[in-house]
């Protein structure tokens, strides 16, 4: 018997005395974390209603495989993947979303909302978990959690590419510039969205200023900690937003797309 | 207004123990401690609890109420519903002496191996000299009342009793990190000794210490994240390992 049931503990034999409903908040958060995994795991396969003049996916941009519909891969970077390998047919959200996706697997807003709900350890405060051992994140796979600077960097790049794809936006069917669809919004608030949740992010503020030691010499890097420090208060409910604004972004595209609906223009 | 509420207290020793229902009055701005007090003068003398200012700044009274870990000095009575039973039992992490008293010398062990303020050689005591922005983010940490809450609350110890020996817990991170972000600390390895003897590394950032702290310290997000990023400054990224050999800045 180990934890709170260790023979010197006091002999209490509920997991937890706990009367509030502690089970909701992770419950609320398996559910809609399982159903985007769920979604974007049919969307990255789907390989299809990704792209429509001027609008493309967050979950296929940059599009970088020779089986990108056409002008939909941008012109920088290319399309340096072919469509097959092994024989095998890779869509090409397959090529990129890794980084995204790692992104927020090792954001450590998302390891607790994860741990928490999914592994349940522990499944709210105070509430016994149900592992018998524990090593934390100091073993693979769990230490792959050190990473998350290199998605943040990552994630970055991405952030500049989906900003580019809200500018081009910014067009109409026949890439003419100077018009705004609803698509424009669509994409307008999940890359602003992106931003706020990728400059609240606990490696930015660490990057920026959270690994000095001396404030008063480095006076610019201390301005940029205090504003992300700001941010950074907010960073669950942008993680959050920002799920949801990405996914609403690739719902828009692919209702396009399919046919679905028309990209109403204002102007 | 005086009111009767139902209390439930758990009551016993390391070797045996149970919960006890006792009905007590409760007047109106009452606090937990205040009806524990109440049933230890009319209805159970023997009964052990600690506590010392009632004022929730000595952090003596910590135990757990209705399952959360809690100063029963801050915790008002008129929280709760009339017709709930207020559950008080003691810490579940720590070894219970007699009643609501736990064994808390753990913390003081783990106390006693992180090393203190290390003052520059070249200054002599009197002459050091910071500046408010360059200690402000320590001075949150030393809000610290030394409750334990959050070490009670958090499962890496609470629920893994042989974690113990490894792992130093959110109350000393929160140390740690106050040293390491000290301007004039000449430490150089805490946040590798933070790693590899303290069990930074164990820590989930589940925010459970967090959400206990009576002083509202931001523990996970001020210090132990911080920190861990400071580990992968050193430990798991291998440019900035470069840059601190090439330029020698570890302590910028």
């Amino acid at each position: 018997m180990s934890g709170v049931f260790s023979p010197t503990r006091a002999k209490i034999k509920e997991r937890t005395l706990r009367t509030d409903k502690w089970w909701l908040q992770p419950a609320i958060t398996f559910g809609v974390l399982f159903s985007f995994v769920i979604y974007a795991t049919f969307r990255a396969f789907e390989n299809k209603y990704y792209f429509t003049e001027p609008l493309i996916s967050p979950f296929y941009s940059p599009c970088l495989s020779t089986s990108c519909e056409p002008g939909s891969a941008l012109s920088f970077f290319g399309q340096p993947f072919n469509n097959k390998y092994f024989g095998i047919g890779i869509s090409p959200a397959l090529f990129i979303l890794i980084f995204p996706l790692g992104f927020r697997m090792t954001c450590y807003y998302y390891r607790k909302a994860y741990y928490r709900a999914f592994w349940m350890s522990p499944p709210a405060c105070a509430v016994a978990e149900p592992h018998t051992k524990y090593t934390g994140e100091t073993r693979a796979p769990l230490i792959l959690q050190n990473s998350h600077r290199w998605f943040f960097y990552a994630g970055l790049i991405f952030n500049v590419i989906l900003t580019w794809d809200t500018i081009l936006a910014f067009r109409d069917q026949d890439k003419q510039w100077g018009h705004m669809s609803v698509g424009t919004l669509v994409f307008l608030f999940s890359t602003t969205m992106l931003w706020f949740y990728s400059l609240s992010c606990h490696t930015c503020r660490h990057t920026l200023g959270g690994r000095l030691k001396h404030f008063s010499k480095h006076p610019v890097r201390y301005k940029a900690w205090t504003i992300v420090s700001v941010l950074n208060h907010k960073h669950p409910t942008f993680a959050w937003i920002s799920l949801f604004g990405v996914a609403s972004a690739d719902i828009y595209v692919r209702a396009v797309a399919s046919g679905a609906i028309s990209n109403f223009y204002f102007f | 207004m005086a009111r009767m509420i139902n209390l439930r207290i758990w009551r016993g020793d390391a070797k045996d123990g149970a919960l006890q229902d006792v009905q007590v009055e409760a007047n109106e701005g009452e606090v937990v401690l205040d009806v524990i007090h109440r049933v230890q003068a009319t209805q159970m003398g023997d009964l052990a609890v600690r506590w010392n200012c009632k004022a929730g700044k000595c952090g003596s009274c910590s135990m757990e109420i209705n399952g959360k870990p809690r100063l029963a000095c801050m915790t008002q009575v008129a929280s709760y519903g009339d017709e709930e039973t207020i559950t008080v039992t003691p810490l579940r992490a720590f070894p219970v002496i007699k009643d609501l008293v736990t064994d808390v010398s753990f913390n003081y062990k783990k106390a006693m191996e992180i090393p203190a303020y290390a003052h520059p050689d070249e200054l002599a005591p009197g002459q050091a000299r910071m500046e408010q922005v360059d200690v402000e983010r320590s001075q949150e940490f030393r809000k610290c009342i030394e409750c334990f809450l959050c070490q009670d609350t958090c499962h890496v110890i609470r629920d893994h009793e042989e974690n113990k020996k490894s792992f130093a817990g959110p109350r000393f991170f929160i140390r740690i990190a106050e040293l390491d972000m000290h301007p004039l600390d000449k430490l150089k390895n805490r946040k590798r000794t933070a790693q590899e003897e303290h069990g930074l590394g164990m820590c989930n950032i589940t925010k459970c210490c967090t959400e206990v702290c009576p002083e509202h310290i931001r523990i996970t997000d001020n210090a132990i994240i911080p920190m861990k990023e400071r580990v992968v400054d050193i430990k798991y990224d291998p440019a900035r390992w470069l840059g601190s050999k090439i330029r020698r800045r570890e302590g910028i």
